[in-house]
Formats: C-alpha cells, sequence, structure tokens
C-alpha cells in the first residue's frame, strides 16, 4: 500500500527557492519581449533567488540543533553536511551566472544569440542582426543548482537518480551555446552528453543489482542489509562498483574523464568555470554520503577501487596537463588530477574525509571559478582591432604580467592554488585531505600524491613564470586585448581574496566544517 | 517461470545497450544503446521489485521513464544541432577536441 508521505517543507526552502526561481524564469522568457530587459531580469532573479536561498540555509544552520533536521523520511535529509554544500554550490552559482552575464567591451556575450541555428549559416548572422539574446541560460543554471542541492542531500538511490539527471541535463545544453567556436562546443556537448548519459544508465543498473540483494533504495537500508546479510553476495559488489562508477564519471576520475577535457574546452568559458567548480561539488557530496552511509560495510571490497582510480587520476592528469597548450584543456587535466587528490581522502574512510572534502572542493572551487574568469578576459585581437575569442593558446599569454599586473597576478595566484603552495587555500584543502587519508592508513596513497603535486606544479609555475618573466613576442604585441566587464573583474578580486583569506586564516571556516561532518540517515 | 529469468534477460539487454554505446559510430544508435541499458535497469528493477514483494522497484521504474523520456529530449536536440552544423553525425566525425 502507498502512504502519503510526511514532507517538511520548510526544511526544503532553500531548494524550493532555487526550483521556483528557474520556473519563474522560464515563464518570463515568454513574457518579457525586449531583449536588455529580459537579461537584466533574469540576471537579477537568478541572483536574488540564490542568495535569498543561501542567506535560508545559513539561518537553518544557526537555528537546527546539532546534526540538522530529516526532510522526508529515507528521502531528503538537511544535515549541517548537506547545508554545508547547499551554501558553497550557491556561491558556486553566484558566482557563475555572473560570469554568464558579463560581456566584452564590444558588448558581445559569451552565449550564441540563438542555439537553434547552424553556425556560419544566414539566420545566425539574422539573430546576431536582431540583437538576439540567449538568457535562458539563467533558469539552466538556477536548474543545475536546485538538483545538485538534492544530489548533496539525499538519502535515496532513487533521489539520487533524479537529482542527478536535473542538474546534468541542463549542463549538457549550456555546454552547447557558445558564442565563438561553435562547432568545437557542440562536439563538447555531445560527449559530454552521450557519456554523462552511459554513465547514468551505468549507475541505474547498479542501483537495480543493490536493490536486487538488499531488498531497498534507502541508503540505510542498504547498509544494514549488507551488514546483516553474513554470505557476501556477489550482487552487492557488482551493483556498489557500478554506482561508484557512475558517480566517478561526474567527479571527472581516470578512467572516467574523457568527456572532462572536452566539454570544458568546448563549453562557453563562463559554464566552464560554472560546471568544473559545482558539478565536482556535487558529485563529491553525493560520493560522501553513498560511500559513508550506505557503502560503508564493503570497505574492503571498494578500497581497492578508490586507491586505483585516485592513483590513475593523479597519474594520468598531471602527465596530460603537461603536454597541453591550450589553457582551458590544461586546466581540465588539472581538474582530473584534483579528482584524484580528493578521492585520497576518501581511501580509508577516515571519518576526517568528512570535513577535509567539503573544504577541499571549496577551496577548488573557487580557485577554478578564478581562474576561468581572468580566461573571459584575455581575448585575442584581430589586425582591424576588433576583440575576438579567448586567447587560450599558452603562448599568447606571454608578458601578460606586463600588461595587467593585477589580473595577471590573480591568475598566478589561483595556479599557486591549484599547485597547493603554502599560504594559499590549496595548500590548506589539500593537507586536509591528506591528512584524512593518513588517519584511515592510506599513507601509501599519501605518498604518491605528493609526488604528484611536486610534478603538477611545474605546469602551473610554467604559466607563471610565461605570465610574468616572459617578454612579449616581437610580432604579437598588439594580438592580445585584456577586455573588462565588472561583473567578471568582481568574480576574480571575490575568488582571488577568498584563496588568500582561506589560506591565511582556514581556521574559522575549518570549524564550520568539522561541525558539519555529521550525517543523517535519514530514518 | 522464475523472475529470475527476467534478471538474466535485464542483464543480456544491459550489455546489447552498452556494446551499442561503445562501438556504434552512429551518434543515434549509441544513444539507442544508452537507452535500451535504461530499460534494461527498469526490467531489471521490476523483477526485483516482484521477487521481494516490494513495490519501490516499480515506483523507480516510473521515475526512469520519466528520466528517460527528458534525457531524449536533450540529447535529440543536441545530435540536432551537430547534425545541422555538419550534415552528419558520425561520432567519428567531429574530431577537432583532442589530446
Amino acid at each position: 500500500m502507498f502512504t502519503a508521505p510526511e514532507i517538511s517543507y520548510a526544511a526544503f526552502a532553500p531548494t524550493i527557492i532555487v526550483l521556483l526561481a528557474g520556473a519563474v524564469g522560464i515563464l518570463l522568457e515568454a513574457i518579457i519581449r525586449t531583449h536588455t530587459t529580459r537579461r537584466h531580469v533574469q540576471l537579477g532573479l537568478a541572483l536574488g533567488a540564490m542568495v535569498a536561498a543561501a542567506g535560508t540555509a545559513i539561518v537553518q544552520w544557526a537555528t537546527y540543533d546539532a546534526a540538522g533536521v530529516v526532510a522526508q523520511a529515507g528521502m531528503f535529509v538537511m544535515d549541517r553536511q548537506a547545508l554545508a554544500w547547499h551554501v558553497m554550490l550557491l556561491v558556486f552559482g553566484i558566482l557563475g551566472v555572473l560570469l554568464f552575464a558579463a560581456r566584452t567591451r564590444a558588448g558581445e556575450e559569451a552565449f550564441t544569440p540563438l542555439g537553434s541555428t547552424a553556425p556560419g549559416s544566414e539566420d545566425e548572422a539574422e539573430a546576431r542582426r536582431r540583437g538576439f539574446e540567449l538568457t535562458e541560460v539563467f533558469p539552466l543554471a538556477l536548474f543545475a543548482v536546485g538538483g545538485m542541492m538534492l544530489f548533496a542531500a539525499t538519502v535515496d538511490f532513487l533521489a539520487l537518480f533524479v537529482a542527478l539527471e536535473v542538474f546534468s541535463l541542463p549542463l549538457y545544453i549550456m555546454v552547447a551555446l557558445a558564442r565563438r567556436k561553435r562547432l568545437l562546443s557542440h562536439e563538447g556537448a555531445l560527449k559530454y552528453f552521450l557519456l554523462g548519459a552511459f554513465s547514468s544508465a551505468i549507475y541505474l543498473f547498479g542501483v537495480a543489482l543493490l536493490y536486487g540483494a538488499t531488498g531497498s533504495l534507502s541508503y540505510a537500508d542498504v547498509a544494514a542489509a549488507i551488514i546483516a546479510l553474513p554470505d557476501m553476495s556477489p550482487l552487492f559488489v557488482i551493483g556498489a562498483v557500478m554506482v561508484l562508477v557512475g558517480l566517478l564519471f561526474k567527479l571527472g576520475a581516470v578512467p572516467f574523464h574523457t568527456w572532462s577535457p572536452d566539454a570544458y574546452q568546448g563549453a562557453p568559458t563562463p559554464v566552464t568555470a560554472f560546471m568544473a567548480a559545482a558539478t565536482k561539488a556535487a558529485a563529491a557530496a553525493a560520493l560522501l554520503r553513498v560511500v559513508f552511509t550506505a557503502l560503508f560495510p564493503l570497505e574492503w571490497e571498494l578500497n581497492w577501487l578508490i586507491w586505483t582510480v585516485a592513483i590513475l587520476s593523479m597519474v594520468v592528469g598531471t602527465v596530460l596537463a603537461l603536454v597541453q597548450t591550450d589553457l582551458k584543456r590544461m586546466l581540465a587535466y588539472s581538474s582530473v588530477a584534483h579528482a584524484g587528490f580528493i578521492l585520497v581522502a576518501f581511501a580509508g574512510f577516515s571519518p576526517q574525509a568528512l570535513s577535509a572534502v567539503p573544504f577541499y572542493l571549496l577551496t577548488y572551487g573557487l580557485a577554478t571559478i578564478g581562474a576561468f574568469a581572468v580566461l573571459t578576459q584575455v581575448r585575442e585581437k584581430a589586425v582591424d582591432g576588433t576583440v575576438g575569442a579567448e586567447a587560450t593558446r599558452l603562448g599568447q599569454w606571454a608578458g601578460l604580467g606586463k600588461r595587467e599586473p593585477l589580473l595577471a597576478a590573480s591568475m598566478g595566484l589561483f595556479l599557486l592554488s591549484f599547485a597547493g603552495i603554502p599560504l594559499t587555500a590549496g595548500f590548506i584543502g589539500k593537507f586536509q585531505a591528506f591528512a584524512a587519508a593518513i588517519d584511515g592508513g592510506a599513507w601509501p596513497l599519501v605518498f604518491v600524491a605528493v609526488l604528484c603535486s611536486a610534478a603538477a606544479a611545474f605546469f602551473y609555475v610554467r604559466l607563471i613564470v610565461l605570465m610574468f618573466f616572459t617578454d612579449v613576442p616581437e610580432d604579437q604585441e598588439e594580438s592580445i586585448e585584456v577586455d573588462y566587464h565588472p561583473y567578471a573583474r568582481v568574480v576574480v578580486w571575490i575568488t582571488a581574496a577568498a584563496v588568500i583569506l582561506l589560506g591565511i586564516l582556514p581556521g574559522g571556516v575549518l570549524t564550520l566544517f568539522e561541525d558539519a561532518a555529521t550525517l543523517l540517515t535519514g530514518l | 517461470m522464475s523472475p529470475m529469468a527476467f534478471v538474466y534477460l535485464a542483464v543480456v539487454l544491459f550489455v546489447i545497450g552498452a556494446a551499442a554505446v561503445l562501438l556504434r559510430r552512429n551518434a543515434i544508435v549509441a544513444f539507442m544503446g544508452v537507452e535500451l541499458m535504461l530499460n534494461a535497469a527498469n526490467l531489471a528493477l521490476v523483477a526485483f521489485s516482484r521477487i521481494h514483494g516490494t513495490i519501490d522497484g516499480q515506483v523507480m521504474a516510473f521515475f526512469v521513464m520519466v528520466v528517460a523520456a527528458a534525457e531524449v529530449v536533450v540529447g535529440l536536440a543536441i545530435i540536432i544541432a551537430v547534425f545541422r552544423a555538419r550534415q552528419t553525425i558520425s561520432l567519428d566525425e567531429p574530431a577537432e577536441l583532442k589530446g
């Protein structure tokens, strides 16, 4: 028999605000006819909704008792862990949406005027002439953020699947909407979509097998059933591995990373910034919850998977990032290596991971959004003086420190944070992650991780040397233009300040994340 | 007929779908492979639901159908956009992104 579920809507308030604003945004698309008004309204709505949601989540954090509340029994929990991820995802969303709205000095936005037109066609030129603007990206971003928030708060494999698709589908579309290099954008979207759908099908079959083995879809019941049954059915292990594969794909860990360089490079850079930070955070959040509340009894059977994937991600990500000549692609492979560092914290299943992983993702996400925000500001300039696409070839960045010292210094700061140099946020993040692994007894893994960090520092420092200690090539003095838009600059300054602050005075934020190290099972 | 037979059938369908995704070069066919995998999971869920006598699996199958439909909308939109730009949907053809 069915019984109506009891849902505590107040606990869902942050998610409801975001998703409702997304739905209202879609309506506004049809109602507001003028392109400029629509852009301003959509931007205001998206920012307002996410700020309000973040405020609500912070109020919930302050008013809930120690652990948090169950929002819907066996389905969703709003514990401190979930609230911490909510606020983090909303911050990434706010910064990302600001970048969506930024444009060049000439007034060119990052998105194609009309996604349905073929690149280079008469229709596209006509849409551009009429000043069409693609403002659907703002509601799409809201849906993506809302889905990610649900993803981080669920304790049920069914709800996890629905949330996974709710945040993935808008991302597939946003990747395809670049204004320039549209063929690359389409290609990235197609690969991202096919591999994403493939991985969610694998996840789903894993869930079906776990359901077959345990008779339940709820994390807590699955864990209880695994503990209760004395003989280990192969269904458990195969199902658990398939579920993890689906989540590791979203995290972008080797060998499930093949989509990420293509999607990162093809996507409009603001979307790359948002996606790189937020998707990884959401995936890590879900992975934490699944591992620590559902699959922990299988620690012995699953540890090899985490070890292998972590080592492969760190090594392959670092080696391939070394040989890249395109900046977006280099950052994509560096994000693959970071997926490995995140997994290091999981090894050993130490409870410290519950505060180390969110902190790592915060430091990584802020630096990532900042780095891609800088990328949107450095543009190619044609001979006739028109400003074109982003300059993503490494060589084009030579001597940037002399043209625009502050911007180049911020980029240098983000790169040092990626490399984990002390006094930046990345160092504290890596330290926490490795400490969690050592606490779990995975010191050989930490050894590999430290070696990879050292090797990775090479390609980060290479770009810094290029920016500050290399002269602008003779013939290229006029080929690069440093663009300016207040939104993009604000994002750069905020993230740079946060990276320094978290690197020098991490104490307060670390304490908050230590408070967040509790998981409710939701029963 | 034992419900386990349906689980074995689901596994076979899943493997066929996965092979289609990995081996076929036509985007539409690869996408159909994904759909086959999702429906294989549905079949397994319903069969297990019958074995356990709980209704969770059947409920999940409904959710999967809805999500799969939404996925088709987005997937076909992207494939059509690629086709309009290139007049082909071969997965080997668009190969500007490498390395």
